[in-house]
């Protein structure tokens, strides 16, 4: 069954306001970040108002009751991403930080100089700057699947890399840029089959597709909760139990501890070994209701209503002369589109754009090796979410014909 | 926000009087903006009074930053080193006549960030020379 949009943007509060008096927000920026419903906000403001303590440790009633609601979201993540068992979920702030928590523990517990890491030309430089530095202080090697002129990654390269003694292979489910969802099974599969370790970059896969991480078999999966209807400051960090619990922890301080002496400490079990002081509690509150707000709609659906929206996206784009998408076609790819405009630049085309409320970002949108790999120094991009609507694309289109008009 | 293209800035961006590159040149300076990608060159011939008697700039990027370079080589032709170093921030954006965000208002600089560096024989740009 469609969704029905209209009913669920009643849910988000942001997408009602206008930018200027007059002039509605057409927000098409959801890869950057989503926005929130009103289920999410209430959970974290219900915390807030009601049982708002410090979780762990705490007998009394309030401390009981965060710690159950924070565990329960953690559940609830785990249960979204089909992990096997709860404390496989790591919460840290973001996908960046759940990177470098494995860039950090496992990698360094595990790699040495000339051990070899696959990553791709498509990264965020979430998924590269980790490794590059990881790289600088061992004299590990580093190389990288191309993409190809229409935006997938170049298999055949991949497969030829992985005959070389290969470590691990980190790659993103879903470009941020050229929406190009990878298959992260059948690369998955190829890098087991090499002896390599695997570390998904979820930031994009996670909120828009179905993702299971047993089906996939990935060893890492990084994602954040902003970019799935969640609020900021706080993501999780998936792993394998046997990998997570051989790991050393991470940062140091209360609640990662078992026992702390003068001069020594016994971790903590799993997923607490990694978390280390205070975390962020209403923000997990807020997770786990962005989880059952996307379960209740069901991510199929979700995949369903962008593909629908990204098709119309790039024939309504592609018929604008000047106009060029990056990335394959709808078929291989999310809700996402970036683009250049013949002769105009593309801060010059959001700037332009923002005029009609269009909310859209220009750059190179953290990943700037796969921008220079285009020869270009920036794109236009509009992504897309579950509630965006054909209307949001006309108003971008209408938006671009202005700029045209404007450029002359 | 449309006033932030007028004509003048579609103008001088489609239509640069000054683009291009002086060799020999006795100062040159380049620099971007990492942030998105913008790229400015400049080269001035300077007389022996110590004053420019033409300039050229190169590069990509918006029309905000492209046509505030061109704009501001023709405001410097015929002016003294000594003026140029005293360019401030304003008269930048008296030129372009617009008034722009922070994240426009980087654009709009660069070409005189790039200026100034070379006027003052800088080895790297930095935004003490805008402020
Ligand atoms: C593919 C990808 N990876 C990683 C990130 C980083 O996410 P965060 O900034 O939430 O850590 C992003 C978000 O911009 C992304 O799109």
């Amino acid at each position: 069954m469609p969704l029905d949009i209209a009913r669920l943007r009643e849910d988000f509060p942001t997408l009602a306001r206008e930018v200027r008096p007059g002039v509605p927000l057409v927000y098409l920026d959801s890869a950057a970040t989503t926005q929130k419903p009103l289920p999410v906000l209430q959970a974290m403001d219900d915390f807030y108002r009601r049982s708002n303590a410090n979780i762990h440790r705490g007998v009394h009633t309030l401390a009981e009751e965060a710690t159950a609601m924070y565990e329960q979201a953690r559940e609830k993540v785990a249960r979204f991403v089909n992990a096997p068992s709860v404390e496989q979920i790591i919460f840290t702030r973001n996908a960046t930080e759940s990177i470098n928590l494995a860039a950090y523990t496992w990698a360094r517990a595990n790699l040495k100089k000339g051990d070899l890491i696959i990553l791709t030309e498509m990264e965020h430089h979430s998924n590269l700057v980790p490794w590059h530095m990881l790289s600088a202080e061992r004299g590990v090697d580093l190389e990288f699947v191309p993409v190809t002129d229409d935006g997938l990654l170049d298999l055949d390269v991949y497969r030829s890399l992985l005959t070389r003694t290969v470590r691990l292979v980190a790659f993103t489910g879903m470009s941020n840029v050229l929406g190009t969802i990878n298959p992260v099974g059948e690369m998955t599969r190829l890098a087991h089959a090499a002896g390599a370790v695997v570390l998904v970059d979820g930031a994009q896969s996670v909120p828009h597709l179905p993702v299971d991480a047993q089906a996939l078999d990935v060893d890492f999966l990084a994602f954040s909760a902003h970019k799935m209807l969640g609020p900021t400051g706080i993501g999780a960090l998936y792993g394998k139990k046997s990998l997570l619990e051989a790991m050393p922890p991470f940062l140091g301080g209360g609640d990662m501890i078992k026992t702390v002496h003068l001069r020594n400490f016994v971790p903590n079990d799993l997923p607490h070994k990694f978390e280390a002081g205070t975390p962020a509690i209403a923000e997990a509150v807020g997770f786990g209701a962005a989880v059952d707000y996307l379960e209740a709609i069901g991510m199929e659906a979700v995949a369903a209503h962008e593909r629908e929206i990204i098709t119309y996206a790039l024939e309504r784009l592609e018929e604008i002369p000047g106009v060029k998408v990056f990335g394959p076609a709808a078929d291989e790819k999310g809700g996402v589109a970036s683009f250049t405009l013949e002769g105009v630049h593309p801060h010059d085309v959001a700037q332009i754009v923002d005029t009609y409320g269009v909310a859209v970002r220009a750059g190179h949108h953290c990943a700037q090796p796969l921008h220079e790999k285009f020869g270009i120094p920036a794109t236009t991009r509009a992504s897309f979410y579950i509630y965006s609507m054909k209307e949001e694309v006309d108003k971008l289109v209408a938006g671009i014909y202005q700029v045209k008009k404007i450029f002359g | 926000m449309e006033d932030l293209y007028r004509e003048i800035i579609i103008d001088h961006y489609k239509n640069p009087q000054y683009r291009g590159h002086l060799d020999p040149s006795d100062i040159h300076f380049e620099d971007d903006n990492p942030l998105c990608g913008d790229h400015i060159e400049i080269t001035l011939r300077v007389d022996g009074d110590g004053k420019v008697t033409d300039g050229r700039f190169d590069g990509n990027g918006c029309a905000i930053s492209q046509s505030s370079a061109d704009l501001l080589i023709e405001s410097v032709i015929g002016k003294s080193i000594e003026a140029v170093k005293q360019l401030t921030k304003q008269d930048v954006l008296d030129l372009l006549g617009i008034e722009l965000g922070p994240v426009r208002l980087k654009c709009a600089l660069l070409p005189l960030k790039v200026l100034k560096a070379g006027v003052y024989g800088l080895s790297e740009a930095n935004d003490d020379l805008i402020a």
